[in-house]
């Protein structure tokens, strides 16, 4: 699929919108501003975004713990995740979910997750409903290395094969699930070599470039689409952040992050290659950048100033009827 | 004129209850006479008039709590005026801090102290003297002596030890025998560099201390047995094993009210207490070590008689009338020379069941003021 | 020497003496560790809330950090206590049990009486519990009834630090899969613990406050929730009796039975949600074998039939608290017929 400058100025803003999305909620969280626990996804916009541009609304996503950035990607209404981070009425979930739990049906996101290796099964789910109803919509799994040495991933990944289903497995390779490192946890070493045991084609590429998580995805959805099964992809990219907020991030050696930001930054890779190549103006993304800004302080002062739920809705929607 | 006072008796006393006076105002009263029912959360016990005189005021009502030191009651003379008292009174009350306000940690704590490889805890109260050290029974600890520590220690430094395997001391008994603890005890009292003492035992702790008297009598300047064993051959079948496999509250209960002439005395805190230092590692293995020596077929195997034979000093031999475990008879008939107190409705605790009869008899006995 | 620690100290320690002590006890999970394979600190975690930190440096290989993998690593936990171990495995939130519960439901629990009373099973799964950290409703259940309900387990919820250490040495000396929660806001609970080890037998119910009026029948946080009630309903004339479950299996029926004989009236408070729940199980009970001595229905005073909330707001009126405690103990204390 050809990108045109459209699609890329688009592709500019969601990256941007996750990043000022996340920065803001960094700082809100260490003012105190937010209760529960967060996990950002700094650092790792491409994958999403890569992925996303794909998409369509009624295509499916399974989101995970780390899920703002799926959300952003996949189109769920900005202000409202961010009410939905300070518990408010308006939130996406009326402030029952929180951070972790973000989902829009409508909007084909079927939920950030608290469960490490709980989006694969439903993804097959979506998947087998596509393909049941022949409607050519796809369902992708964002899992993390960590859950990718899940059992529900696992079987997952069999069951996809076993009914050819149109599901993508996207693994955003981070180097570590929670404290400890990837390469000590996944025994195979290469996510991307198990991928194939399964039975499915697997790809591996830089999670921070934008054009190489956007190909890869691309080859994977069309053939998703098209009826030939699911596939892998690893996304191999860096977390600005601690695991979640307040991690002090020992295991980690100092200035591992701070290097990946200053060499490795999906976004000025991005701007460096459409401005250079592309025929776009860095004051076009300059532009972005500000209206960015923005959305996110007016979803922020919004998110501040909007209604905590009626204290009686904690028995609601538990049952459609009951 | 003198304030009667809320006791403290224990460490971690911080409050106790008023539940009932012994004594109407107005009434004569001695030094030591009980005035009312105090209960804490371990047990319940009476107070004592620290002063002889009248009782003029009984200022705590039933039923109130308080915090120790707080004021129960006023004794003075007949001929000191009712305004003059109740100046006392206010006066007293305005100027009382309850200690949990007042500076903490004040007061002696335990301290522990190496002795051939255990450690011991003990706990000293009082200064200078003729010193006494307090040894307890089996199964029980330095808290044993809670209503009588602090009183005898208004004459002389008073010490008062958990034996191994008890309390917090270590939980290595050897092999267990009243010889091998009485080691431990003269271990202790050199550790301390206490040449000589007035040594009280209670039960177990009676026969430890007459094996030390029988053996270096010069080290022990008054010998106190209180339920000791080692006197005859009964002892309530069951009790050791009783006490030593019970792991929990429904079994340990009945046990520990055998100890008592009064069961409502075993109170939940007490039980607890108890169940606490059964639990740690080590005392299960050291009760059963001790009480291998003490008890074969439901008889005492430990017998005392020939090492008092050999201990010139006095002898004070204390028995509550109603102790089940090891009973009052054996106090009859024992060698001439001993002063013997038998004390009515109480058990085999009389320490703590009748402390101020047991503070007043210690006190004039360590003093050579009992007659045979 | 006792001395005053934290409930989350008293478990670091109770771990920390049975290493020392046996070294067939091994320790495993989810950054239990932390820093496993990576450049930085080994040790780096001990734990998501620095548990089972420091016990890296004293037990090295038998500390050790696990793959996101529960069903396998539990599993594994279970087989090695079939074979001789004694390992102590860390289900980081006991909301994750989904994902391995065939383990403990169909493996360890059955075991025994599968093979004919010819198996041990001496494992160990410490796991947190409990709402009231604004985690939503994948990381704040109370699911101890599910596990209750299953022959062969023993179920565990300690109070007070001096509870948490005795009944941790109790789980890994004992014989049987035992599941030990841990309440996420009880870690920093302050109580004395003594230095020595020490353990509490399983069964044994903890009378923490004593009364002649209602007896108020808890367990984990809500112990705390139904004493601060207590204190104030002391003030009004009434006068409770606080029981502490500490093990709900075994569970200690005496003792609920001896208390509600006593009072004749009873309110259980259970931050679970009611249907099927650790309170219908002791109300069952009492009405069942202490119905003559009741003088009043029994309350209950639980959770909603609904997932745990996230807004603040919403939590907090998911949650049991001392206000409606009270509230039921006055209208069980004020009931006639
Ligand atoms: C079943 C389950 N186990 C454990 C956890 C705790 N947990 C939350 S996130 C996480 C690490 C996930 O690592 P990874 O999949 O690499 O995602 P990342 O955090 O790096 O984005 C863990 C262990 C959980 N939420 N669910
Ligand atoms: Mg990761």
């Amino acid at each position: 699929m050809a990108l045109t400058k459209n699609d890329l100025l688009r592709a500019y803003r969601l990256m941007r919108t996750i990043r000022e999305f996340e920065e803001r909620v960094h700082v809100e969280f260490a003012a105190g501003e937010i209760e529960g626990f967060v996990h950002l996804y700094a650092g790792e916009e491409a994958c999403a975004v890569g992925v996303m541009l794909h998409l369509t609304k009624a295509d499916r996503i399974a989101s995970t713990h780390r899920g703002h950035g799926h959300c952003i990607a996949k189109g769920v209404d900005v202000p409202a995740m961010m009410a939905e981070i300070y518990g408010r009425a308006t939130g996406s979930c009326r402030g029952k979910g929180g951070s972790m739990h973000i989902a829009d049906l409508d909007a084909g996101m079927m939920g950030a997750n608290g469960i490490v290796g709980g989006g694969p099964p439903l993804i097959c789910g979506a998947a087998l409903a596509a393909k049941v109803q022949g409607t050519r919509d796809v369902g992708v799994a964002f899992i993390g290395d960590g859950a990718s040495n899940q059992g529900t991933t696992f079987e997952s990944m069999n069951l996809a094969t076993v009914w050819n289903l149109p599901a993508i497995f996207v693994a955003e390779n981070n180097g570590y699930a929670e404290a400890t490192a990837a390469d000590y946890a996944i025994g195979a070493g290469s996510l991307a070599d198990r991928a194939e045991g399964f039975g499915m084609p697997a790809a591996t590429v830089d999670g921070h470039d934008f054009f190489a998580v956007h190909e890869a995805a691309g080859e994977a959805i069309r053939r998703a689409r098209e009826g030939d099964g699911p596939s892998f992809i690893e996304c191999q990219v860096n977390r600005y952040y601690g695991h979640y907020e307040g991690d002090a991030q020992t295991y980690r050696p100092p200035g591992e992050a701070e290097a990946a930001r200053a060499n490795h930054d999906c976004l000025d890779m991005f701007a460096g290659r459409v401005t250079a190549s592309a025929g776009i103006e860095r004051e076009e993304l300059d532009d972005i950048d500000r209206a960015v800004a923005a959305l996110i302080d007016g979803a922020v002062s919004s998110a501040k100033a909007d209604p905590a739920p009626a204290a009686s809705e904690y028995l609601t929607d538990v049952y459609i009827d009951y | 004129m003198r304030a009667l006072v809320m006791p403290k008796w224990g460490l971690t006393m911080t409050q106790g209850v008023v539940v009932k006076w012994l004594v109407d105002e107005g009434a004569d009263v001695e030094q030591g006479a009980e005035l009312l029912d105090v209960e804490t959360e371990k047990i319940l016990s009476a107070v004592e008039s620290p002063a002889s005189g009248v009782l003029r005021r009984r200022v705590a009502a039933e039923g109130s709590t308080l915090p120790v030191g707080a004021l129960l009651g006023v004794i003075a003379d007949a001929d000191v005026s009712n305004e003059a008292i109740d100046g006392f009174a206010a006066t007293f009350e305005a100027e009382f801090t309850p200690e949990a306000e007042a500076e903490a940690g004040e007061g002696p704590s335990p301290q522990q102290v190496d002795v051939d490889g255990h450690s011991l805890r003990y706990l000293k109260m009082g200064e200078g003297g003729e010193p006494a050290v307090l040894v307890h029974g089996f199964g029980g600890d330095l808290n044993n002596w809670l209503f009588n520590h602090e009183a005898l220690s208004a004459e002389r430094a008073v010490y008062a030890l958990d034996l191994p395997g008890h309390g917090e001391s270590s939980k290595n008994v050897g092999d267990g025998t009243v010889g091998s603890l009485a080691q431990a005890v003269a271990g202790f009292m050199d550790a301390l560099e206490l040449p000589a003492v007035h040594l009280v035992g209670h039960s177990l702790g009676g026969a430890i201390a007459a094996e030390l008297a029988g053996a270096t009598p010069d080290r022990v300047r008054s010998l106190t047995l209180i339920a000791s064993i080692g006197l005859g051959r009964e002892f309530l079948p069951g009790f050791l094993d009783g006490f030593a496999t019970a792991r929990r509250r429904r079994q340990i209960k009945p046990v520990l009210e055998a100890l008592f002439a009064d069961p409502a005395l075993v109170t939940r805190r007490l039980v607890n207490e108890v169940l606490q230092y059964k639990r740690l590692d080590g005392v299960e293995e050291a009760l059963a070590a001790i009480a291998r020596d003490l008890v074969a077929d439901g008889e005492q195997t430990v017998a005392i008689r020939e090492r008092l034979a050999t201990y010139p000093g006095r002898i004070l031999v204390i028995w509550g009338a109603d102790d089940q475990i090891v009973p009052a008879s054996h106090a009859v008939g024992l060698p001439d020379g001993m002063h013997v107190e038998v004390i009515d409705a109480v058990g085999h605790m009389p320490m703590m069941e009748a402390s101020a009869r047991v503070n007043q008899v210690l006190a004039a006995h360590f003093e050579g003021l009992l007659t045979a | 020497m006792a001395r005053t620690i934290t409930l989350l100290q008293a478990i670091n320690e109770a771990l920390d003496q049975e290493m020392a002590r046996d070294s067939s006890v091994i320790v495993m999970g989810e950054d239990v560790v932390g820093g496993s394979g990576a450049e930085g600190e080994m040790d780096a975690w001990g734990g998501p809330l620095g548990v089972t930190k420091g016990l890296y440096g004293k037990y090295g290989d038998r500390m050790l950090d696990t793959p996101i993998t529960e069903s396998a690593f539990i599993g594994a936990a279970v087989g090695a206590a079939a074979s001789g171990l004694r390992p102590v495995a860390e289900l980081m939130f006991s909301d994750f049990v989904g994902v391995c519960f065939d383990q403990i439901y169909n493996q360890a629990a059955k075991f025994r009486y599968m093979f004919g009373g010819r198996a041990e099973t001496p494992v160990v799964v410490r796991t947190m519990y409990g709402a009231g950290l604004r985690a939503a409703a994948q990381h704040s259940q109370s699911p101890y009834s599910i596990f209750t309900h299953v022959p062969g387990l023993k179920c565990v919820m300690p109070v007070t630090p001096y509870d948490a250490k005795g009944l941790l040495i109790q789980a890994i000396r004992d014989n049987d899969p035992v599941i030990f929660f841990e309440h996420k806001g009880l870690y920093e609970t302050e109580g004395e613990v003594p230095e020595q080890s020490y353990s509490i037998p399983f069964g044994e119910a903890n009378v923490v406050r004593e009364g002649n009026d209602v007896s108020i029948i808890s367990l984990g946080l809500m112990v705390h929730r139904s004493l601060e009630a207590a204190e104030t309903l002391a003030g009004e004339g009434i006068q409770c009796e606080v029981v502490d479950l500490r093990t709900t299996s075994p569970l200690d029926e005496d003792t609920v039975l001896e208390s509600a004989e006593n009072t004749g009236r009873v309110v259980v408070v259970d931050e679970a949600p009611p249907r099927c729940s650790i309170a219908t199980d002791i109300s069952a009970l009492i009405a069942q074998h202490a119905f003559d001595a009741l003088e009043a229905p029994i309350s209950l005073v639980t959770a909603p039939h609904t997932p745990v909330p996230f807004a603040g707001v919403l939590e907090d009126q998911y949650m049991p608290d001392a206000a409606r405690i009270a509230a039921a103990v006055r209208s069980v204390a004020g009931y006639a017929p």
